[in-house]
């Protein structure tokens, strides 16, 4: 076995070699794998994280939800209690106005009454005055007067 | 085979014998015929089996995983991408978990031994007559497929790894503190040389066992695979089918230690004591 000039042939080469490996081969696979490793790395926690995002939307929708529920509970207690007021008002409204229209009733007949007598009052003075006449141009007679009395009553 | 009479040892030494381009004693340049030719060429020769094999093996490496990488995508993992990303997801995994320094170099420096050495490892399943024998039949005397079985290979490896062990001793702890390293401990001041001894073997040491380490025993596994081919042609795959199938492991498993051995030496050389 001879150690001769092989050996630094097979020095060199294996130089070579090891540079050609390290300028052109090791980087862009070694590249190729840290990317792949963090793409996965990534989306692992893009996965996380959106399951949390769900998480808190489902939450947020519960929450959202249950205050809705509320707001309507106490939207329809509101409109029924302002349902309740304004039949109250109604009614009142209702009885006021009947009160008034009632008193404007009794106020006319009353006035209707009052003018009734007065004309009533005015025809029995105009019938006293045409019974005196009467009474004063025939002759005195009972029977006559007792006839132009009743005459008169049932004028009245 | 180059020959009908080949004797059993000749065909062993034939077959652990390299393509070695190389200059003769007497001037000439030439591939060497036979151990002692190429043993006589001394240090300026080269094994251009090994080169060619190695070379062309980590083209392959780096032409396929260049192809991934160059069309990676984020959502669409392709075939070839997935097993590219296997491979360096894997080889990230190793280095993240022994070495906790910031280092650009050390994550693709092992990457490339791995896949590397894996690679070269892997030639030793292809049978061992079958690349030989056709290179013989273009002519080509000596063939030997398996780089990692050359010393040379393993050693140009390894010598790299303890440059930059070097490299970063110093960087990450000065030139004081990488040479304190070696001979204020154990024993403290009144004992450097005994220290600078102890230290420099445990130091030189790394990269001598990280080259014999693989070299051994891929040497020993093809050693058995030219064994095995030598017994008659009928009851070979007796023998050869369990021990390429045992030798899937050392393949893969020397492959392996030689990346993470790499990665353990050069986070000691990031640490400071």
């Amino acid at each position: 076995m001879n150690i001769n000039l092989t050996l630094i042939g097979q020095a060199i080469s294996f130089a070579i070699f090891v540079w050609f490996c390290m300028k052109f081969v090791w980087p862009p696979v070694i590249a190729a794998l840290e990317e792949r490793s963090k793409k996965i790395a990534d989306g692992l926690e893009a996965a996380n994280r959106a399951s949390r995002d769900l998480e808190l939307a489902q939450e947020k929708a519960t929450q959202t939800l249950r205050e809705s529920k509320e707001q309507a509970a106490e939207i329809i207690e509101q409109a029924n209690k302002r349902a309740n007021q304004i039949i109250d008002e109604a009614k009142e409204q209702a009885i006021t106005d009947g009160q008034r229209l009632r008193d404007a009733a009794q106020s006319e007949i009353e006035q209707d009454v009052v003018r009734a007598k007065e004309a009533l009052r005015s025809q029995v003075s105009s019938l006293a005055l045409i019974g005196a006449e009467k009474i004063l141009g025939a002759s005195v007679d009972q029977k006559a007067h007792s006839e132009i009395v009743e005459q008169l009553a049932k004028e009245l | 085979m180059a020959s009908e009479n080949l004797t059993a040892s000749s065909y062993i030494q034939h077959h652990l014998q390299n393509l070695t381009y190389g200059q003769h004693p007497d001037g000439t340049w030439g591939i060497a015929h036979g151990a002692e030719e190429a043993a006589a060429m001394g240090f300026w020769a080269i094994h251009l089996d090994t080169m060619l094999f190695s070379i062309g093996l980590g083209i392959l490496f780096l032409w396929l995983f260049r192809k991934a990488a160059k069309k990676v995508s984020v959502d669409t993992p392709s075939g070839l991408q997935n097993f590219v990303e296997l491979m360096v997801e894997f080889v990230d995994q190793s280095v993240k978990e022994t070495f906790h320094g910031k280092n650009k170099v050390i994550a693709p420096l092992a990457l490339t031994i791995f896949v590397w050495v894996f690679l070269m490892n892997t030639m030793d399943l292809v049978p061992v007559d079958f690349l030989p024998h056709l290179a013989s039949l273009l002519g080509v005397p000596y063939f030997r497929v398996v780089p990692t079985t050359d010393l040379n290979a393993t050693l140009g490896m390894s010598i790299s790894v303890f440059i930059l062990i070097i490299y970063y001793s110093i960087k990450v702890k000065g030139v004081s503190g990488f040479v304190g390293e070696l001979t204020l401990q154990p024993f403290g001041k009144w004992m450097i040389p005994f220290n600078l001894l102890l230290e420099g073997v445990g130091l030189l040491a790394k990269p001598v066992s990280l080259a014999l380490r693989l070299f051994g025993n891929l040497y020993a596994g093809e050693l058995i695979f030219i064994l095995i081919a030598i017994l008659p042609w009928g009851i070979q795959w007796a023998l050869s089918v369990p021990w390429a199938i045992f030798h899937i492991l050392v393949i893969v498993l020397q492959a392996f230690i030689f990346m993470m051995l790499t990665i353990v030496y050069l986070s000691m050389a990031h640490e400071d004591h």
